[in-house]
């Protein structure tokens, strides 16, 4: 098992023609994720080598996620695309009925965040969303679908979903020696697909994972509702980290929804909620994996 | 990006939504002479970003334009909640009728809009959020279906609007949506919407937020930033492209990744506890390439701040090999020493991840040629960050 991705997931790239999209075709490609395609209307037909990085990855680019998913059975697909098309490409994956669709791209004006939000929920939330503004999803040792870099750790129990790329790295690193049955990087915008509570909910039901880090920073109300759904729903250890003790009001933090506005969002506030919760908060990063470490030794 | 108010009421007055005849002045003499073109009693109204101007004294009544004067000598150069001012609203008085309330938002916990209102304005919204639930109505709006004439009067006979307004209110919040959308805003707000004594409706006093991802289709909103107010070592990062903030502490912080930096803050301001309450003086996010030329600028910036008295820099390299880092920091040294600018403030460095040896191995032997002390390594985040505290601390 695993979640949202595993051995089975068909991977498309959305822009595997640009810069960003071929360096981490490439990269997905080492990792072992069946990438079956791309796509990309202006460049359609042409087939890509990848041979250099899996043997027989001689991809096609198709002009649709439609065709795409028609000619090669994808079920997922990973967008590389620029902010100004992104709205666009997630409509048409949407269309398409793709099941898992990761949104990579930073800087999307939120409007069309909402907007694309808005539409795939008017098409009944088929498509899994997951991002914008994330690093994807990775199950270790199954598939890697986004820039999460593989070889930091392999399978394991442990399940993680994050708002963070780094921060996500940064744990999975600290726990090696243990593993990760799935990373999830939900990303850093306002308006994010996948939340941490639908991150929860299948580690939850997932009989390969048997704790759950969870990754917060400033900003919104994210995890505060986290920890209301964890009280109620989740039976599993819940390790947790909350970034941004330290950030000023009104100012954002790097990712645009990681802001303080007023006496809201404040990193204090969903520590204190999650420890309400039941969910033991380290202070640091190191801390955190030591809190797990600590579980871990008495699953 | 906030705007002040004058600049929530051009884009207002651009989409039509009503407001009172007025104009910006940054000196006493412009003050005036905006005074005496309006003509009669104006209000002067500080402009700066945060609320509850008119309690600190930073809005005022004049009857004239030589009172106009007068009244913007008191308030240019107030500090306002930390803010000061650098210019003042100058716009005809008005007598109020009713003060009423009007908002759009952005609900990030249900990923769509909400509209606000109440016919109860004035107050600070937060308070009758909290006071009188019940006089505020909130009415989600659908991204896709947005805000047509049916809509606005949804919301407006949901906030409760008499029908002496209701038809100028379902208007103004049509073309508040069209303010909503159409620039690309995380916030519209109007508080208070006023009902003058004529019966007619007009915005008093305005509030936008503008979503900075959305610049590419907005080239026009580079003119609202606010030059003269920003922090100047802010403005030399956002010029090099630097995803840069400044804060008011002693350790430099450079690290990839914004939830790794904000942690870094986190954890130096942690470690600092012991050091005498030692800080973090600043947020800076290289991003995932960090290349010398970005490494080179973000110390040349951060190196600059004189409070700053000990550099972490924290990486975690996971598209990027740390050798290609641990490259970029001594090319970063050579390129600031070409500009003239000798490091002087000793740095930590914490490497881990991808090559994270060979990462090591590059800046030990860099170390061992510089200025003895100037660069060390540790190898864990929480280690790193202390040192840099105690380093800082010990200045």
């Amino acid at each position: 098992m695993a979640i949202f991705l595993d051995e089975n997931s068909r991977i498309i790239v959305q822009g595997i023609t640009g810069a960003e999209g071929t360096k981490h075709t490439q990269r997905m490609l080492k990792a072992g994720a069946k990438i079956v395609g791309g796509v990309n209307a202006r460049k359609a037909g042409q087939e890509l080598d990848f041979t250099e990085f899996s043997a027989d990855a001689v991809l096609t680019v198709h002009g649709t996620v439609a065709e795409a998913m028609d000619k090669t059975g994808a079920n997922v697909s990973v967008a590389f695309v620029p902010p100004k098309f992104t709205k666009d490409a997630v409509v048409e994956a949407v269309d398409a009925g793709v099941g898992l669709l990761v949104v990579i791209t930073e800087g999307i004006p939120v409007h069309d965040t909402a907007e694309f939000w808005a539409y795939a929920q008017s098409k009944g939330n088929k498509t899994r969303i997951v991002g914008p503004n994330c690093p994807g999803v990775i199950s270790p040792g199954k598939s890697n679908a986004g820039i999460i870099p593989a070889d930091i750790t392999g399978a394991g129990p442990i399940g993680l979903v994050s708002k963070s790329g780094t921060l996500t790295y940064q744990m999975m690193y600290e726990l090696r020696d243990i593993g990760f049955s799935t990373a999830v990087g939900i990303g850093g915008d306002p308006v994010i697909g996948t939340t941490h509570i639908d991150a929860l909910e299948a580690f939850e039901a997932d009989p390969e994972t048997k704790a759950i880090v969870m990754i917060g920073e400033i900003g919104g109300d994210a995890e505060e509702r986290a920890a209301a759904y964890i009280q109620e729903h989740v039976t599993k250890p819940v390790v947790g980290y909350v970034a941004g003790f330290t950030a000023p009001e009104g100012k954002t933090m790097g990712h645009a929804g990681a802001i303080v506005s007023g006496s809201s969002g404040t990193a204090q506030a969903k520590k204190e909620a999650l420890e309400a919760a039941g969910v033991a908060v380290g202070k640091t990063p190191s801390e955190t994996a030591r809190l797990m470490r600590e579980i871990y030794q008495k699953l | 990006m906030d705007l002040m108010e004058y600049q929530a009421k051009e884009l207002f007055a651009k989409h039509e939504v009503p407001v009172l005849p007025g104009s910006v002045a940054e000196t006493v003499d412009e003050a005036r002479r905006a005074a005496a073109e309006i003509g009669g009693q104006v209000v002067v109204k500080a402009q700066v970003k945060t609320g509850g101007r008119g309690k600190a004294g930073g809005v005022k009544l004049a009857e004239n334009d030589v009172e106009a004067e007068e009244k913007a000598r008191a308030i240019l150069g107030m500090d306002i909640k930390g803010h000061t001012v650098h210019r003042v609203l100058i716009t005809q008085a008005s007598d109020i009728a009713e003060e009423y309330y009007v908002s759009f938002l952005l609900d990030r916990a249900n990923r769509t809009y909400l509209a606000m209102a109440s016919v109860e304005g004035g107050m600070e919204i937060e308070q009758l959020a909290v006071e009188r639930p019940e006089a505020l109505a909130r009415i989600p709006v659908d991204a896709i279906e947005g805000v047509d004439a049916a809509k606005a009067a949804a919301i407006a006979d949901a906030a409760g609007f008499g029908p002496d307004v209701r038809d100028q209110v379902i208007d103004i919040l049509q073309k508040l949506w069209t303010v909503f959308t159409s620039e690309d805003a995380t916030l519209v707000e109007v508080n208070p919407l006023v009902k003058r004594p004529d019966g007619t409706v007009v915005a008093l006093d305005g509030k936008v937020s503008l979503d900075e991802n959305a610049e590419f289709r907005h080239p026009e909103h580079a003119d609202f930033e606010d030059k003269a107010a920003a922090d100047p070592l802010e403005a030399r990062a956002k010029e090099k492209d630097l995803n840069y903030v400044k804060l008011s502490g002693e350790v430099g912080i450079i690290g990839n990744g914004a939830g790794l930096v904000m942690s870094t803050l986190d954890v130096v301001a942690y470690a600092g506890e012991d050091f005498g309450g030692v800080k973090p003086a600043n947020f800076l996010d290289i991003g995932g390439g960090a290349s010398a030329e970005v490494m080179a600028n973000g110390l040349e910036i951060i190196l600059s701040d004189d409070e700053v008295k000990s550099v972490f820099v924290n990486v975690f390299g996971g598209i990027t090999a740390c050798d290609a880092v641990a490259n970029g920091i001594v090319h970063a040294f050579e390129l600031l020493e070409g500009r003239g600018d000798q490091v002087t403030k000793p740095l930590v460095v914490r490497l881990d991840g991808n090559n994270a040896e060979e990462g090591r191995r590059i800046l030990s032997e860099f170390a061992a040629q510089a200025p003895a002390g100037l660069i060390e390594q540790v190898d864990t985040m929480d280690g790193a960050a202390r040192r840099a505290a105690e380093l800082a601390a010990a200045k």
